[in-house]
């Protein structure tokens, strides 16, 4: 078994992950733990250094608000938590923005891979495609209804 | 280390791979021994379930993750038998005439390329979808530019019974998409080629492959090797590179016998897409249906073209800009969004090239040139345009700040895209049409000739993508095909001399 590259940082994963998707707050304990099963199991097909990277950068999250909002980011409110993630985002250096975009990006791995998540938002795509969403009159009727041709040579 | 023996060694079976195995395989008859060497595995059928997380791993390289140098963008390729066939939507155009021309490569014109196209276009039952089959998020592309007195065209597709369930980036699950894993890959192993999968090649010597052969990892999708794992010297006449543009400069870089090939790994280009979303009042078919069916094409005077699309949750919720209560709030719009893809049509430009690090992994550097960054903020607000005009609440606009445009504010919409707030790392822009590296061209200044002899490597032959001496400015598997077909005619007349 690998060892956890989340555990020494998991308390600013999960408030950064809150701030990124606010629905993460009422994630079960269950449901956070397979969400970062999937982060663990992408970092750990990635190079050692951009494991280092990942975990450095959420240190720096965690003590940069310490210089103007005196506390620790894991101990922020919602809305300071924005706007310290506002600031990565739209940072002048590079570095800044992409490591955010980096941890975002798993952030939104975790959470809308889930089937609940997915099925919730209403995203129904289907290997059976059409007809499981159809039936045959209504295929019927799709076919008939007229569709754009007048518009495309107007 | 264990040997092997062989005539024709093709490393890679996607686009370019799968024809050559394909228009080579006849010579098996006459005694000639071809393998195929595949670093992906190969799915068995049941094994597609269109599952995000678990496609993108089998299928992609990098899970789908794989970022340029700086980490402002990610390139999208497949790793499977069929190579990024399997996971490609299946548009299927015929490159431009103009294109050719300005690639000006001795001995290449568009007649022979578009001989070639139409015939894997029949081989692989290209046509276009009826229009039952067509969802909303297409049909409102195509109103959208008609209102805006532009004419949408209809792709044709190489699909043989598609259900329309909108998967083709994460593997059909119908085997319905006619990569070369359907059509090409098994026409050659029925007439004797043998095709060995999770079989990577590590470097390339003289007449000889240096491969090593992976077990499945437990629980990975894909059966077996047909061979033990362990390394490989397997020796052959002739080489075959069709490893993709970056697996094959990769591959190229690290071997001795080629590194110092001049130019290798230059003249990379992609078309950097950005995906964008708008909102709509009503739900709106988009998760079911072939995702690709139109396109609006200002290549050549404005640099961009536009194609509908449909991704999944966790990929559009990437590719938007943002987090935090906005973004959820139009995640949750899901059944009543409408994409546009945009892509730039990039010029190859010193710099942008593949190299290889200190372990011979695959290191792509890439800057967006200010043609690129003004041809994506032009048809960003284009498709704004089409999304208003086929009657959006609000449009999602990468390079805006904020990125949410709602209708009210869509008569300013010249203002609020701007070149300003295109920001590399904060918003995403991923490519999958990945072009060059060996690029074909007069001795000197390409890596091969139009027939993919490496100049100055009687052994080696290229193959594949990585040949295009420039971006291709149309979906660009079907010139892959087109240039793999050339280069295997090639080979079958220089074996006979
Ligand atoms: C998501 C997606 C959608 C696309 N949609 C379309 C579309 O609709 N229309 C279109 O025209 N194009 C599309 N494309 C692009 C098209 O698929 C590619 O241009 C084309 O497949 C490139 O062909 P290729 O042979 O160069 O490389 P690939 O098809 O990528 O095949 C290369 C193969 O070589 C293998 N390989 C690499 N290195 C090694 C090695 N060292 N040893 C062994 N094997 C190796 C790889 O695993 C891979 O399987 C899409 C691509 C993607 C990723
Ligand atoms: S839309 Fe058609 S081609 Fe694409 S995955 Fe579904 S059935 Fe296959």
């Amino acid at each position: 078994m690998s060892e956890s590259v989340l555990a020494p940082v998991q308390a600013t994963f999960r408030a950064v992950a809150e701030t990124v998707v606010p629905e993460a707050a009422s994630l079960r304990p269950e449901a956070w733990r397979e969400l970062e099963a999937v982060v663990e199991s992408a970092l750990a097909s990635r190079p050692e250094t951009m494991r280092r990277q990942f975990v450095l950068f959420l240190r720096l999250i965690e003590y940069l608000p310490l210089v103007r909002h005196f506390r620790r980011f894991s101990h922020l409110s919602a809305d300071r938590r924005t706007t310290v993630l506002h600031g990565l985002e739209s940072s002048r250096h590079l570095l800044m923005r992409r490591g955010f975009w980096g941890v975002r990006t798993l952030v939104f791995m975790g959470y809308y891979t889930r089937d609940d998540v997915q099925g919730a938002l209403g995203y129904r795509a289907h290997p059976n495609g059409w007809s499981a969403r159809r039936t045959t009159g209504e295929m019927r009727a799709a076919a008939a209804e007229p569709f754009g041709e007048e518009l495309r040579d107007a | 280390m264990l040997t092997r023996e062989y005539d024709i060694v093709i490393i890679g079976s996607g686009a370019g791979g799968g024809t050559v195995a394909q228009e080579l395989a006849p010579m098996v008859a006459q005694g000639v021994r071809i393998l195929v060497l595949e670093q992906g595995a190969r799915l068995e059928e049941h094994e597609y379930t269109g599952r995000e997380l678990d496609m993108s791993a089998a299928l992609y390289e990098d899970g789908g993750g794989f970022l340029t140098a700086d980490g402002t963008m990610t390139l999208a390729f497949g790793r499977a038998y069929g190579g990024s066939t399997v996971v490609y939507t299946g548009t299927t155009l015929i490159a431009p005439d103009r294109v050719i021309r300005e690639w000006c490569v001795p001995g290449l014109d568009h007649a022979d390329i578009e001989r070639r196209s139409r015939k894997f276009m029949a081989q692989n039952d290209v046509h276009f979808l009826p229009r039952v089959l067509l969802n909303d998020n297409n049909k409102l592309f195509v109103t959208g530019c008609a209102r805006l007195g532009a004419r949408a065209e209809q792709f044709p597709l190489n699909l043989r019974g598609c259900k329309g369930s909108s998967l083709c980036n994460l593997g059909c699950p119908n085997a319905a998409k006619m990569g070369t894993h359907r059509v090409q890959l098994p026409n050659a192993e029925r007439q004797g080629v043998e095709v060995v999968t999770r079989a990577e090649a590590l470097r390339v010597e003289e007449r000889l492959v240096v491969a090593r052969v992976h077990a499945a990892r437990p629980g990975e999708k894909g059966g077996d090797s047909t061979w033990p794992p362990g390394d490989y010297h397997i020796s052959a006449r002739m080489v075959i590179a069709c490893g993709g543009s970056i697996g094959t400069s990769a591959l190229l870089l690290r071997s001795d016998a080629t590194k110092s090939i001049r130019r290798l790994g230059e003249r990379f280009t992609c078309h950097p897409a950005h995906i964008l979303v708008a909102e709509h009042e009503r739900e709106i078919t988009n998760d079911v249906g072939h995702p690709k069916s139109y396109y609006l094409d200002r290549a050549e005077h404005e640099g961009y073209v536009l194609e509908t699309c449909m991704y999944f949750p966790f990929i559009t919720a990437k590719n938007l800009t943002g987090f935090g209560a906005d973004h959820s709030t139009l995640m949750r719009a899901f059944p009543r969004l409408q994409m546009i893809l945009v892509l730039a049509c990039d010029k190859a430009v010193p710099g942008n090239r593949i190299t290889v690090d200190a372990t011979g992994k695959a290191v792509v550097h890439y800057r967006f040139t200010p043609a690129v960054i003004r041809s994506l903020v032009s048809a960003t607000r284009m498709s704004a345009r089409i999304f208003f005009a086929a009657g959006a609440r609000c449009v999602h606009a990468p390079s805006a700040d904020p990125p949410l445009i709602e209708r009210e504010r869509a008569y300013r919409l010249d203002d609020l895209i701007v070149e300003e707030h295109f920001l590399p790392g904060r918003i995403s822009i991923s490519a999958a049409h990945l072009m060059g590296g060996c690029a074909m061209g007069p001795e000197g200044s390409g890596v091969t000739d139009s027939r993919g002899r490496v100049y100055g490597v009687p052994w080696l032959r290229v193959a594949d993508s990585s040949l295009f001496p420039d971006s291709v400015e149309v979906n660009p598997y079907q010139t892959v095909m087109a240039l793999a077909d050339r280069v295997a005619e090639g080979i079958r007349d220089d074996w006979t001399k």
